[in-house]
């Protein structure tokens, strides 16, 4: 409904922007102009190393921290340390989801619907959605601090979310949770994703698979890679890269035959109980999948498994935030310009 | 004003979440009889008035009232709450008066369970409950003004113990200013409005005046004027602490 009445005016779906956002601490530039937009439904992932910038980044789009320089609009409100009407529009999962371990959930949740300024008489609703939608009816009663890592999380998720706020901003939401509660929180965010702008700040990269619309990769405060997952992937080394499964006494022979072929760059070997992997890399992401079929279809290699790689995410990762003079940083920043 | 009510709501509650309010309330009602009876001889004394009662408040005052606003600021950065409760859409004036009116408002239940003291008093014998109404206001003054002090000092480190040591210390110099062991130090050589003024920085000189009975006015106003410099550092030293996380 929403977006029928906006239609036309396409800026107003940009509903976070960063403009050149700059932290200094002494001589120390934690993050150095980073610009971005995220549009109403869109999940944007933040990745980085630990110690990027990512957290700091975010206090900064929360009015937590004062820029050293640049700015921050929510909602067409400028964000800082003073504007309370910035950080209504605001909800925030601050790193380790800080709660007051004294109160009891439902205490918790109606203390920050209280500092929301929603009415007294709503709030006992108010509360009860926002504890739904995470799942947590069960312990509303307990203290915060007697609840596993799991609720405490989801408490702090449902103190974000309580007052439908049209921005939503996680640090690492999912850091220390088991593999289910992971991905317990990852539907929840997908579900809060339909009309809201959402960015995650995560190093783990399946989340921006499983969940994210675009990634940003930030190393050392400035970003060094912004795409869809796929746009990302695709400049990995290892895009069009042929993996295949052989039984062990084959690997030498089959690994000697992939040499000979035109345009494989290297060829790794990972053993697999009695069968080894092979994974051979192009020449410049070079389609040699073909090549290699027609050949293991003439050879008695025994292939049992054959796939082409659609690019991996770790390694771009590491090719944007790992040292400088490798290929993949110089081709990534060639991309950014 | 609403949002400071919020604050105050959950501070004030926090306070009893954990078994440490009660603790707290029993020593002091048990340290204010010790003073009362034994120090301040107020059976010996034979006289229908609080004098023995208030006396030693603002030395009992010293370490408790540090002991109840130590966790105000210090266990919220401890805890990382902190950043939370700096990104609700709350203005940090707000925060900062909830959560030292919430401290006031437990130093006042504290002071409210003295009453049969007051009741013992009245039924022995019939004192003036003018001056004893005065001197309650007094009491609670210069308790708030102790918290606020206590509030400030909490929210430049993330421990406790620290917090609780520098808001004696500081508590300590605006007592004793008053004391005749630091004013004989200025009495030789300064000129009388200096010895007056130092004096006058004394938390001890303007309690004992309104124990007498005698609103001043000024002395009143001296309290307050402690109280609004005191929040209002904390919130500098709060601003500049973000920065710190």
């Amino acid at each position: 409904m929403i977006a029928t009445r906006r239609r036309g005016t396409l800026l107003m779906d940009i509903l976070l922007e960063a403009k050149e956002l700059t932290k200094r601490f002494g001589a120390f530039t934690a993050v150095d102009g980073i610009s971005l937009q995220v549009k109403k439904g869109e999940v944007l992932g933040f990745l980085g190393p630990n110690g990027a910038g990512k957290s700091t980044t975010m206090k900064m789009l929360t009015g937590f921290l004062a820029p050293s320089s640049g700015s921050a609009i929510v909602c067409g409100e400028t964000v800082t340390t003073g504007n309370v009407a910035a950080r209504a529009r605001i909800g925030y999962l601050p790193e380790g989801a800080p709660l007051y371990g004294d109160m009891t959930s439902r205490g918790f949740l109606a203390f920050v619907a209280a500092a929301h300024a929603i009415p007294a008489a709503e709030i006992p609703d108010v509360v009860e959605s926002a504890a739904g939608a995470v799942h947590l009816q069960d312990v509303m009663e307990q203290r915060v601090e007697t609840l596993s890592k799991g609720f405490k999380r989801r408490v702090g998720l449902a103190a974000a979310i309580l007052h439908a706020p049209d921005v939503l901003i996680l640090d690492e939401p999912t850091d220390g949770l088991d593999p289910n509660q992971k991905f317990e929180v990852r539907r929840l965010i997908e579900a809060m994703s339909v009309d809201r702008a959402i960015i995650i700040s995560t190093h783990i990269l399946e989340e921006v698979d499983a969940l994210c619309h675009r990634a940003v990769i930030i190393n050392r405060g400035h970003i060094v890679a912004d795409g869809t997952p796929s746009e990302l992937r695709a400049r990995s080394r290892y895009r069009n890269a042929v993996t295949m499964l052989v039984p062990g006494e084959n690997a030498e022979r089959v690994a000697s035959a992939l040499k000979r072929i035109g345009g494989v760059a290297k060829i790794e070997a990972a053993s697999e109980g009695n069968k080894v992997r092979l994974t051979v890399v192009p020449v410049g992401n070079a389609d040699i999948a073909e090549a290699i079929g027609d050949i293991a279809a003439v050879s008695n290699w025994q292939v049992s498994q054959f796939s082409v790689d659609p690019g991996r995410l770790d390694d771009v990762f590491r090719q944007a935030t790992e040292g400088d003079g490798l290929n993949g940083n110089n081709h990534n920043r060639g991309g950014e310009a | 004003m609403k949002s400071v009510m919020t604050i105050f709501r959950r501070e004030f509650a926090s306070y009893f979440a954990t078994p440490v309010a009660y603790v707290f309330l029993v020593i002091f009602l048990v340290m204010q009889g010790l003073f009362t009876f034994y120090i301040g001889q107020f059976y010996q004394r034979e006289q229908a008035d609080l004098v023995a009662f208030f006396t030693y408040q603002p030395w009992l005052y010293l370490f408790l009232m540090p002991a109840i606003a130590m966790r105000l600021w210090a266990e919220e950065r401890k805890s990382g709450t902190f950043e939370l409760l700096l990104t609700l859409p709350v203005p940090v004036g707000a925060i900062v008066v909830g959560k030292f009116l919430a401290a006031v408002a437990f130093a006042g239940v504290a002071l409210l369970l003295t009453g049969p003291i007051w009741i013992t008093v009245n039924w022995l014998g019939a004192p003036d409950n003018g001056v004893i109404a005065t001197g309650y206001l007094g009491s609670l003054l210069m308790a708030s003004a102790y918290l606020a002090i206590g509030s400030a000092l909490s929210a430049t480190t993330k421990n406790q113990v620290v917090a609780f040591i520098l808001a004696v210390t500081v508590c300590f110099l605006f007592l004793v200013s008053g004391l005749p062991m630091v004013l004989d130090v200025f009495t030789g050589w300064a000129p009388d409005p200096v010895v007056e003024a130092v004096a006058n920085l004394s938390f001890l000189t303007h309690f004992n005046n309104l124990q007498k009975g005698v609103v001043v006015l000024s002395d009143a106003f001296y309290f307050l004027a402690v109280i609004a410099l005191w929040l209002w550092i904390g919130r500098i030293v709060i601003e500049s602490k973000r920065e710190a996380g």
